[in-house]
């Protein structure tokens, strides 16, 4: 194991090296890549026949199903109406008619209200903001009426048939306002689901459980993945459940934590780990932020003793410090190193300086070294 | 000629110009106009409809226009090619707003818009090189290359902001602190028929009414929030009586001499009253950003049509020709020097250097506590702010 680390250690200072210098002459000045590769998950057999779709596919699949088995669901958004900018909606007002699938204002405290209003005379309402950037307007509504709307009622009313859904995360070239990742906001929020789906096939799954879920969700769609993302995704009706983490690959050495398109990124660092240095990661999809899937982590942290988790948010309050001050309560004494967050950084998202910004498998690299040199 | 053009890097556009036509020996140095008619909202008394436009202004003004189209072209290349990134929508058909309330102001006047910024970033102040070179995220961009397409600032010019409808309240309070240190100025707080449903803007009037702000609302309805008709989002498309106890006009923006008239008239009226609201009726021809085609939602005839008969800078060009004040041939050279002054500025946007890596870390805090260190992608990682 010694000779394994040190070698492990030398290779991974100078793939960071390389890392630096191509940051500096190269993702600054010419390219600006996908910085993960995709790697499509395989649909389970059980859920039946599968066509090919991409992620705005499988949410435009979900949506579809619920508007037809559910004769009370309406959705309605900026231009959700003639497709929605990411083309999440497409032929759906054709299909159900105006009456289901209606443009709002722009307007995003007035749609998300008007759907908690929806929600609690008994429809389901799926609303879509148009980024997580532009979320905050309707903030209010989110935090102080959906989340605590049974709470303060005892019970007599709720709006658990509210869906938001909303594309999050970087881009590639989204700049200050086109870029967030804002579930740390909504994960302060007891009463709220938050859901971040990381392919098709969790999408359409874990979209479809939203709605029906009896709480108000929040549903965040990386927005880099739509048209990046391309899987089998089964054709009918399925759910995948909430506030359940899924181990992706199994491992001994190193436990990996992420949601959304980071989830890439660190299968891309298990392999590379792996690969090169016989060190065997085990991968987690937290899938759910809240409430959030403590057995499947803690299990994982016991067992490897070693945990880096990784997401495109601020560093600072993002959720991976919620992640680990549990981790380390929970487990200790089992734990061989301090826990890592690989994230973005403490600043606003930045417009030219994306490549450094993002959490990419070089710095995740960098983390692993840490884990093991301890 | 090439030595006018290399003087104008120091002069400024509109000086330029005139320096290069200055020796026309003209009889008609200055001619009166009729604008078209306006809608007036609680007001017994609207804009003076006749204007007097000098040739110097005419100039001026067709010089700005002209500009602000050949920099919008210039951009939306750019951002075909991938130079640009981001996001960018652009104004090409709405640049007698910007020109005609510019008209109207001074520079000690203060502005404030969303994100369609780039022809009021250069009607503000910002040269053609400072606007791109934002745009393309170079040092030399307005903000450093750090704010990109929504976001230019300049004295003044209070942006370039990414939220619809945040900027408007924004502006109110620009127009107060104005009001308060006793300044005979105004704030144009502009937003779009989109966000005209916005509720904060509606917060906005109630304030700046209560306290009788010198603040311009200025509704630039160009008929489409992103890809939604103004019929489809907003109960009263008569935006210029939404403010209810804020007095309104409705003006054809697309004759700058209108928009001119209705913004010298705001103007006076806002500093002596309070709040009045402009509805400019305009229109775009690019999509909402360059994301959107621009045509799902409407016919490319339509755009057509708009570009033939109701062109902001045609009916402008067919005006001050037709009077006299200028010739086609004046005005073809200043299409030429424009073209050759945008195209100088996109090489310069090209090859600028961008901000040091360092700069990432800065402009968070304003004097950051002593030894305060913002922290990277992992604990380990930390760089000095300033």
């Amino acid at each position: 194991m010694a000779l394994t680390l040190r070698t492990f250690v030398s290779a991974v200072r100078s793939l960071s090296l390389q890392h630096r210098l191509h940051g500096r002459n190269v993702a600054l000045v010419t390219s600006r890549g996908v910085h993960f590769s995709y790697v499509p998950d395989s649909p389970n057999p059980s859920d039946g026949a599968t066509t090919r779709m991409n992620f705005f596919q499988s949410i435009t699949s979900a949506l579809d199903i619920c508007l037809e088995k559910d004769s009370t669901a309406v959705i309605f958004g900026e231009d959700v109406a003639f497709g929605g900018v990411f083309r999440c909606t497409v032929g759906l007002r054709d299909k159900y008619g105006a009456d289901r699938v209606f443009n709002s204002p722009l307007s995003e405290q007035g749609i998300v209200a008007f759907g908690i209003g929806m929600a609690v005379a008994g429809s389901t309402a799926i609303a879509e903001i148009q980024f997580a950037d532009y979320i905050f307007p309707a903030f209010d509504q989110l935090r102080n009426e959906a989340a605590m709307f049974r709470y303060r009622t005892g019970n007599l009313f709720d709006c658990g048939s509210l869906t938001v859904r909303t594309p999050c995360m970087a881009v590639g070239h989204g700049a200050l306002y086109h870029s967030q990742s804002v579930e740390a906001f909504f994960a302060h929020c007891p009463g709220l689901k938050v859901v971040i789906p990381r392919g098709p096939i969790q999408a359409k799954g874990l979209l479809l459980a939203c709605m029906r879920d009896p709480n108000p969700c929040v549903f965040f769609e990386p927005k880099i993945l739509y048209r990046a993302a391309i899987e089998d995704v089964p054709t009918g009706d399925y759910e995948i459940p909430l506030s359940k983490a899924e181990v992706m690959l199994e491992g001994t050495d190193v436990t990996l934590i992420g949601w959304g398109t980071q989830v890439h990124v660190l299968r891309e660092v298990a392999e590379m780990a792996q690969d090169k240095f016989n060190i065997s990661c085990e991968l987690i999809d937290l899938r759910t932020i809240l409430p959030w899937d403590k057995d499947t982590i803690l299990n994982s942290a016991a067992k490897t003793g070693r945990v880096l988790i990784s997401h495109e948010a601020p560093m600072t309050m993002g959720f991976a410090a919620e992640i680990a001050t549990t981790i380390q309560s929970e487990c200790f004494l089992n734990l061989e190193a301090p826990i890592e967050r690989v994230c973005g950084y403490d600043t606003p998202f930045p417009h030219v300086f994306e490549p450094f910004y993002m959490p990419d498998k070089w710095q995740c690299m960098t983390a692993i070294k840490k884990l093991l040199n301890y | 000629m090439l030595n006018i053009v290399r003087r104008s890097a120091s002069q400024g556009p509109r000086q330029w110009i005139l320096g290069m036509l200055q020796g026309s020996n003209y009889a008609t140095q200055e001619a009166t106009f009729e604008t078209q008619p306006f809608k007036l909202h609680k007001l017994d008394q609207g804009p003076a409809t006749e204007q007097t436009v000098t040739r110097d202004q005419a100039l001026s003004y067709y010089t700005t226009m002209q500009t602000i189209r050949r920099l919008e072209t210039t951009a939306a290349n750019l951002y075909k090619a991938k130079i640009i990134r981001g996001f960018c929508h652009l104004y090409s058909g709405q640049e007698a707003i910007a020109v005609g309330i510019e008209g109207a102001l001074t520079k000690e006047d203060a502005i404030i818009t969303a994100y369609r910024a780039h022809g009021w970033t250069y009607t503000r102040g910002v040269p053609v090189a400072g606007v791109l070179a934002e745009l393309t995220g170079r040092k030399s961009g307005c903000s450093q290359g750090k704010g990109g397409s929504m976001h230019m600032y300049t004295r003044n010019f209070y942006g370039g902001n990414g939220i619809v409808g945040a900027q408007v309240p924004l502006g109110a309070g620009i127009a107060f602190a104005m009001k308060y240190q006793g300044k005979k100025n105004v704030c144009v707080a502009l937003y779009g028929d989109g966000a005209a449903n916005q509720g904060q803007i509606f917060e906005a009037y109630n304030m700046s009414k209560l306290w009788d702000i010198p603040v311009i609302f200025v509704c630039e309805n160009n008929g489409y929030g992103m890809g939604t008709s103004v019929e489809r989002a907003s109960a009263s498309t008569e935006y210029y009586t939404r403010g209810d106890y804020v007095p309104g006009i409705w003006v054809d923006s697309m004759d700058l001499i209108s928009v001119r008239a209705a913004a010298e008239f705001a103007k006076q009226y806002a500093i002596k009253n309070g709040p009045i609201l402009l509805e400019c009726a305009t229109y775009r021809y690019h999509g909402h950003s360059m994301s959107d085609p621009g045509t799902s939602y409407r016919s490319r005839e339509e755009v057509q049509e708009v570009r033939q008969k109701r062109d902001p800078i045609i009916l402008f060009k067919e005006k001050i020709t037709g009077a006299g004040l200028v010739t086609d041939e004046e005005l073809k050279k200043i299409d030429v020097a424009v073209r050759k002054e945008v195209e100088e500025a996109a090489e310069k946007a090209k090859t600028d250097p961008e901000l040091p890596l360092e700069a990432l870390y800065h402009d968070i805090y304003n004097q950051p506590p002593a030894g305060m260190r913002v922290r990277g992608c992992d604990p380990t990682i930390w760089a000095d702010s300033k």
